[in-house]
């Protein structure tokens, strides 16, 4: 049954992708949305008997890999309770999104090429989560890497497209190389690439130490740091982060599934799957806390000030992730991955709603050009309402008397985070926590006020002039190239517009005022059948998830029952989060109302507001609006370098070294040789006389004279 | 003073520079080269004879007599091809003569 789940995502990819334009466009559509669908619905199959806690975790054996001397590698399909929790939500999202696809995609012409990319992409990640062994895992992990590369990059024709898809791909390289490296030293200290037999050894191996970069560390802690990096990577955390704001520039659907929902959480999968060695490692909690919490709050600070609604929910999810690695710093996997497991579904609801929505406006992604949408989009309008409901952490606390705290997905995986953070006595960590989930609310509810109330300020928007102009619901995503011509440079981390209204805030900041107000003639639309249904589907599971399931993943008794050590779940801090006072276990839901009054006040009661703090706090406004500087400080500091670098060595090394004096020089050699020697060739009988002369006479010397 | 053999070998040797100098620095027609080749050919003539007067073997005079025979034939085959060169090319000046040139 596992091997179906995994495969039949790659046969469909292989038969979409190879068939291609010879299959057409409704067959890739539909032999891949199928495949997915059985995909996700033996997924479940999988996953509910874990519930019931009589599942024991198997391995499924593929095939062996490798085996040279003491290595050996199987490719083998590992399925536990950690496993199944991944498999849902891979399968359910992947399944809901390509259906999605089917409206969202409708006019592009490479619509078999898409979806091949997706089915691909699905196969990686299931391969990644199933994995046995570190070297599969690494596989399904460069898997997930190269489909995200061709997803970013799909339309091909838009330059800043592919210069995301590069940035993410070199940044994701950083990544990896630490990955690569944890691993080798994996093997150097225990011996197999087998993660059980690791994870059983672990705990012997706290507190030895190992020679490294001519010093001696802590094994563990190298070992967990080393893979950390690799996690940093694809989970976008602080310093490795800089890729996933830009990779927005794929179509919405990839941004959903793999920059949301599934690959950007694989880092948070890893450090899970291999928490029995992080445990034996305090100081790579520590380590793990630290860039959580950052990551945590200096997203939620960008996402503040974006007014591009697919940036504004990339930084939110580069902020939640950041959320599940300070939970499973502190110890509470279970939180980490219950987090992961709501936020899938919420966050991708965001991200369809919002593609329903730039779908609606004739793909114009700035929210300064919407406002006024509630009534034009309604089932739009109610997903995505359900979706910030559930990310905003809406719901009753178990306090004063309530016994259970019943609310949205979000309610339950955020809180339980805050509470273990405290509960695990880190009370800084507990702080930002706490202020990030008003942040959170803050923007969540900005995005929402700014697209669905206050007045329309359509006409602004070039790309509705263009769609009155070319008549009206005319979506054409062929036009990519021609219309995103505003912003071009944005994926090189030196993003024009940002520059551009940094110089004048006023203009730039939200304000209805500064603009014209008005449809402008323009009617938006609401989305077709395809596109609703996956919306329904995840309101539903942003609406329960958190609900029905948070007593497997964070309960102590149950929770140890579910994940049967499948990660190294902490009976004891699940109990402590349980005793944490009353006012910390409110206190997420007080941040929550204060950032909802916040973004009330600011977008609905005084919108000049926005404008005015814009004016006052200048720096720090700009400060926020180019990302802290991340883009332009890695500009400086390794872009322009390695160019540099490279410029020299293309120049001095190859131009005037290498191919000076190796191929031109005696390319160079041979003509002139070849043209003396044509030149010997005078056809003049007399030169030839003489020569033949000179010969005889050189030989009747020697002849003589030997 | 008489003849010696050594007079006939410097005139023999003269003869052949002179030869040698028509074939290598005429710059005017290919009949002068036949006729510097004729020369040379002479020249070794005369030391064909000339030694086998000195020497008293006869067979020195009977190759010359072939090599005058061979002079004959070469002669000929050299104008014919002069004649067939001249049809086709219109000229038979030696600086003209540089098709081999590479």
């Amino acid at each position: 049954m596992i091997t179906l789940v995994v495969f039949l995502p790659l046969l469909a990819a292989l038969v979409a992708g190879l068939g291609n334009r010879a299959i057409g466009n409704a067959p890739a559509k539909v032999v891949t949305t199928a495949a997915l669908f059985g995909s996700a619905l033996l997924s479940w199959a999988i996953f509910l008997p874990f519930l019931g806690g009589e599942t024991q975790p198997y391995v499924a054996p593929v095939f062996e890999w490798i085996h040279s001397g003491d290595m050996a590698v199987a490719w083998g399909l590992k399925v536990d309770a950690l496993t199944a929790v991944m498999l849902v939500v891979i399968t359910s999202v992947s399944a809901l999104v390509h259906l999605y696809s089917w409206g969202y995609m409708a006019e592009d012409p490479d619509q078999p090429r898409f979806f091949a990319y997706l089915s691909l992409f699905t196969f990686a990640m299931l391969m990644l989560v199933t994995s046995d062994n570190l070297v599969q895992m690494f596989f399904g992990w460069e898997g997930v890497g190269l489909a995200s590369y061709l997803l970013i990059g799909f339309w091909f024709r838009k330059p800043s497209a592919n210069a995301a898809a590069i940035k993410a791909f070199v940044v994701n390289r950083v990544g990896d190389l630490g990955f690569m490296l944890g691993i080798f030293g994996t093997y150097l200290v225990f011996d197999t690439v087998s993660i059980p037999a690791i994870l059983a050894a672990a705990p012997n191996m706290a507190g030895s130490t190992i020679g490294f970069l001519g010093g001696r560390f802590d094994t563990m802690t190298v070992l967990c740091l080393l893979l950390f990096v690799g996690a940093m990577g694809k989970s976008a955390q602080l310093g490795l982060h800089t890729w996933l704001p830009d990779a927005m520039e794929g179509p919405t659907p990839v941004s959903a599934l793999i920059h949301a929902a599934t690959m950007v959480t694989a880092g948070v999968f890893m450090i899970c799957r291999l928490s029995p060695m992080f445990e034996a490692s305090p100081v790579a909690l520590h380590v793990v806390m630290g860039i959580g919490a950052a990551t945590c709050l200096f997203a939620a600070t960008c996402g503040l000030v974006q007014t591009d609604i697919k940036r504004v929910i990339a930084y939110s999810t580069c902020s939640q992730l950041g959320y599940m690695f300070f939970a499973a710093g502190v110890g509470a996997y279970g939180a980490a991955m219950f987090h992961l497991f709501t936020h899938a579904f919420f966050k991708a609801l965001l991200f369809l709603g919002a593609g329903s929505v730039i779908h609606a406006m004739h793909h114009e992604q700035d929210m300064r050009y919407y406002g006024g949408l509630r009534r034009s989009i309604p089932v739009t309008f109610w997903a995505m309402m359900m979706g910030t409901l559930a990310i905003t952490g809406v719901g009753l606390p178990a306090v004063f008397g309530n016994p259970l705290g019943i609310g949205f997905a979000g309610f339950h995986s955020k809180d339980a985070i805050i509470e273990a953070s405290w509960a695990a006595g880190q009370q800084g960590t507990w702080f930002i926590g706490v202020l990030v989930a008003a942040l959170t609310s803050f923007y969540s509810w900005r995005l929402m006020f700014l697209t669905f109330w206050g007045t329309p300020r359509w006409a602004a928007s070039e790309h509705i002039q263009h769609s009155l102009h070319d008549g009206h619901g005319h979506d054409d995503h062929g036009h990519h190239g021609v219309h995103d011509d505003g912003h071009p440079d944005e994926a090189h981390g030196n993003p024009t517009k940002a520059e551009d209204s940094g110089d004048a805030p006023s203009v730039h900041s939200p304000s209805q005022q500064d603009l014209p107000a008005g449809t402008g003639g323009y009617h938006p639309h609401e989305s077709p059948g395809p596109m609703l249904v996956p919306l329904i589907v995840l309101s539903l599971g942003a609406i329960a998830a958190g609900f029905v399931f948070h007593g497997f993943f964070i309960e102590p008794d149950a929770g140890e029952h579910f994940w049967r050590g499948s990660i190294a779940f902490r009976e004891h801090l699940m109990h402590e989060m349980h005793g944490v006072p009353t006012l910390i276990k409110l206190s997420a839901t007080i941040a929550m109302l204060l950032g909802l009054w916040g973004a009330w006040f600011t977008y609905i009661r005084s919108p000049g507001f926005p404008a005015a703090v814009a004016e006052q706090f200048r720096i720090g406004y700009r400060f926020l609006l180019h990302k802290w500087y991340f883009d332009e400080l890695y500009d400086l500091l390794f872009v322009r370098p390695a160019f540099a670098i490279g410029r020299l060595l293309w120049h001095r090394g190859d131009e005037k070294t290498i191919d000076r004096f190796g191929p031109n020089g005696s390319a160079f050699l041979v003509q002139v040789g070849s043209r003396a020697a044509g030149r010997l060739q005078t056809g003049y009988l007399y030169t030839y006389a003489f020569v033949m002369l000179i010969g005889l006479t050189a030989a009747v010397t020697w002849a003589i004279a030997g | 003073m008489t003849v010696g053999l050594i007079h006939y070998i410097v005139v023999a040797a003269v003869l052949f520079t002179l030869g040698v100098l028509g074939i290598f620095l005429n710059r005017k027609n290919l009949i002068v080269i036949l006729m510097a080749i004729e020369l040379i050919l002479l020249a070794v003539n005369i030391n064909l004879v000339a030694f086998a007067a000195s020497l008293q073997d006869l067979v020195g005079q009977v190759f010359a007599m072939f090599v005058l025979t061979v002079a004959a034939g070469e002669s000929a085959i050299g104008l014919a091809i002069m004649v067939i060169y001249f049809r086709g090319r219109g000229t038979i000046a030696v600086d003209d003569v540089n098709r081999m040139k590479g």
